[in-house]
């Protein structure tokens, strides 16, 4: 049993910590909000030149890293700033389903991703899909040169940034079946493939898209024909254990924001921290973010194990952080009064970005039946 | 970062199961898991069975007959027992009062007592609580004059666990009014045979005497049964209650309940089909489940640092919290799963000798006194609101 960082684990937080920590200023901010693709191009290449996508990554991809602690030591760090890079999109979820699945050709993209120089997206959620991960309508038919994707696609988040896109489709199969569904990388501009983009809460930029007989070769297909599942649930699981990792980053820096606060706002003659009504209600947050933090450790320490047991801590993990995120946000909002409801205080970033890490890869009901179904029943 | 243990880490595991599969004998590990009340010749058994073994006292150094272990071994150790169903370790003597001696008490005190505790010859209790001092322990009355070569202590002590049992109490007693109520507390070893001790059970709403009210009307104590110095009690007092407790979370505890709830929920059957398919229960299930898969990695990360010589502060106020919040809830969620059969007021059926023929399933008897007797989690030892004050502190440092 040891709960320590390795030296190289060490200080790639520190150095990202510090990177993030002067790289995320008012000014840049600003310039984020401003900017169509929902991120610094900036930022992001600082990114990728200290390494911190190639942490993502495995050795025989190119990477350095990639177990499940060095996933969570990154997105904690970008969860303490709040940061808004689509780091999850383009390397855990694009960049891990390409280097799981692809051919040597579409392998070869994986270094322009830990170079910084390529971004992605996962089509897969469709609107009435919800968290169920084999439910896909959209159609694949075979034509003689390769085939012909129809349907359309909902909240595929950085595909406004994104060189090529990953569609799943059905290649066979009934609508929730989990045989019968592929994957396919195509670039972003391929004709018939249509988005339309917009900013979401807590920061990013997302798309509805709308695939109308897109033609595409054989070689574009990724991975094996119908059998995309696996691949899919563990891209997901380890996406889980990213934006969990993420939750618990932005919990601490909320716990922090409305610690200071509650030690220099006065009212009625003390600083409000010497309530006691508020000070039993901070003690309760910061025990349950310790919760989340073990949640987030149990997670990183089972990503590669087998998938029933990884799945069951999967859901665990995403149950817990969703019930302590909600009363992360809502009790640190309310510790803070009116200041915590403005757009201009730094919580209300934090706030929603950590809201809504409950809406992505199942919220808490979807992991609670999904434990039930893995381990109580 | 490794959540596995290492290969001695689980060689040690392995040797102490061993020996509960050899040397624990059913006749108490079927009461534990019935949930049943232990007799005094039940401890002492299990104790002089540890003892011969050489691991009766898992916190205490090798140089005063314990077993050195760090807190990982201590922790391995305690799950282990717990889930062999074996009786726990009364802590009195041997987690309490045995490190307050090592640290502050004298030569002959050590020489004399430590040596008792561990074979058995002395069975303590705790006289902290008063009917005026509960979470606020600084306010004790019960007082201690100076008589030449003794003390004579007048007063009064409640909620004395296992007290019936006893025949030595270790006690906070006010020896000055002086300055902060603090700092005229004195640590006393008091015998409880001596003239002038009275004691009274107090029936509990699980209908067991777990406790007791113990009285002392003009006891003349020997004034070398001070420990440490006069007037500095409340140091070893705090020294005693934050004294690194690896077990404070009993995640031990509430892993065999949950596996008896779980047990008891595919026996149960509502609706014709087991219980435990019920949505809504198994929800309740699931949440206290998930919870617990947390909390027991939080209480490895703050043993491990224990181990490796950091003392946990705060740590240990929020394991206090989150553990006894997490075993009430699955006492309470058993008493829901055995369903009318909880309402049979059965504390003779689990006191041994019981001649009664048994009312219900065998594994309904306890639920409903367990899950009074387990209201005490949260008041006990500082009750939770103490720790919550006493992390608020640590965190907002006012």
């Amino acid at each position: 049993m040891n709960f320590d960082l390795t030296d190289e684990r060490q200080m790639l937080q520190d150095g990202l910590r510090r990177y993030l920590g002067d790289a995320y200023t008012p000014a840049s901010v600003s310039a984020i909000d401003a900017a169509e693709r929902g991120f610094s191009p900036a930022i992001w290449q600082g990114l990728a030149e200290m390494g911190v996508i190639g942490a993502l990554f495995g050795e025989g991809d190119g990477g350095f890293g990639g177990a499940g602690f060095d996933i969570a030591l990154v997105f904690e760090e970008m969860g303490r700033i709040g940061a808004v890079d689509p780091l999850l999109d383009t390397a855990i979820l694009g960049g891990g389903l390409l280097a799981a699945l692809g051919t040597d050709a579409q392998v070869s993209s994986v270094r322009d991703v830990i170079d910084g120089t390529m971004h992605l997206a996962l089509a897969h959620g469709e609107p009435t899909s919800r968290y169920d991960l084999t439910r896909v309508t959209t159609t694949a038919q075979k034509t003689p040169t390769g085939y012909r994707l129809d349907g359309r696609k909902a909240v595929v988040v950085n595909a406004p940034a994104a060189d090529m896109i990953i569609v799943s489709a059905r290649t066979n199969g009934n609508m929730a079946e989990a045989n019968g569904i592929s994957l396919f990388l195509l670039p972003a501009d391929t004709p018939g493939l249509t988005l339309r983009s917009y900013p979401m809460a807590g920061g990013g930029q997302a798309a509805e898209i709308v695939l109308d007989g897109v033609e595409i070769g054989n070689a574009a297909r990724l991975g094996p024909e119908n059998a995309a599942l696996g691949a899919l649930e563990t891209a997901t699981a380890r996406a889980i254990l990213a934006i969990s990792a993420e939750a618990l980053g932005l919990m601490e820096a909320i716990r922090a924001l409305t610690t200071d606060y509650l030690k220099t706002r006065k009212q009625f003659g003390k600083p409000i921290g010497q309530f006691q009504a508020l000070q039993h209600r901070m003690a309760d947050m910061l025990i349950e973010i310790e919760q989340a933090r073990s949640a987030v450790i149990n997670l990183a320490g089972h990503i590669d194990a087998p998938a029933a047991l990884r799945d069951t801590h999967v859901s665990a993990t995403k149950n817990l952080i969703g019930i302590v995120a909600k009363q992360v946000v809502e009790e640190s909002i309310q510790m803070h009064g009116g200041i915590g409801m403005t757009q201009e205080y730094a919580l209300g970033h934090l706030a929603k970005r950590l809201t809504m890490v409950d809406h992505r890869f199942g919220d808490t009901t979807h992991h609670l039946e999904r434990f039930i179904t893995l381990a109580v029943a | 970062m490794d959540l596995s243990y290492t290969d001695e880490e689980r060689a040690f595991r392995d040797e102490v199961r061993a020996f509960m599969a050899e040397h624990l004998p059913a006749s108490l590990s079927d009461k534990v898991k019935r949930g049943q009340t232990l007799t005094k010749a039940d401890h002492e058994k299990w104790h002089a069975i540890l003892n011969a073994k050489g691991w009766l006292a898992g916190n205490w150094p090798v140089a005063f007959g314990g077993t050195g272990w760090n807190a990982v071994q201590r922790h391995i150790f305690d799950d282990e027992m717990t889930k062999a169903s074996a009786p726990r370790i009364v802590p009195f003597g041997l987690a309490m009062l045995g490190p307050v001696l090592q640290k502050f008490g004298s030569k002959e005190q050590q020489d004399y007592y430590l040596p008792r505790i561990l074979n058995g010859d002395d069975w303590w209790c705790q006289g902290y609580s008063e009917p005026g001092a509960g979470s606020d322990l600084a306010s004790v009355r019960t007082t201690a004059e100076r008589d030449g070569d003794d003390y004579i202590v007048n007063g009064q002590k409640t909620w004395t666990t296992l007290g019936q049992h006893a025949n030595m109490i270790f006690c906070l007693v006010r020896s000055s009014k002086e300055g902060k109520p603090q700092e005229g507390i004195s640590f006393l070893l008091i015998d409880m045979t001596a003239p002038g001790v009275t004691i009274r059970p107090i029936v509990l709403i699980d209908g067991e005497p777990e406790v007791n009210e113990v009285f002392f009307d003009a006891v003349r104590v020997p004034a070398a049964n001070l420990v440490g110095e006069e007037n500095k009690g409340w140091t070893y007092a705090k020294y005693l209650l934050t004294h690194e407790r690896t077990n404070i979370a009993g995640v031990g505890f509430a892993r065999a309940g949950l596996e008896n709830l779980k047990r008891i929920a595919r026996l149960e059957r509502a609706d014709g089909k087991p219980l435990i398919q019920n949505p809504h229960f198994a929800a309740r299930i699931a949440r206290v489940e998930i919870d617990l898969m947390a909390m027991s990695t939080t209480n490895l990360r703050v043993v491990s640092k224990a181990a490796a010589g950091q003392a946990p502060g705060a740590e240990s106020s929020m394991l206090k919290i989150k553990g006894t919040v997490i075993r009430q809830e699955i006492n309470a969620l058993t008493r829901n799963a055995v369903g009318p059969y909880a309402m049979p007021f059965a504390s003779e059926g689990l006191t041994e000798g019981s001649n009664a023929e048994p009312i219900g399933p065998d594994y309904a008897r306890a639920a409903t006194a367990q899950y009074l007797n387990n209201r005490k989690l949260s008041i006990y030892g500082g009750s939770n609101e103490v720790q919550r004050t006493i992390i608020s502190k640590a965190i907002l440092e006012l």
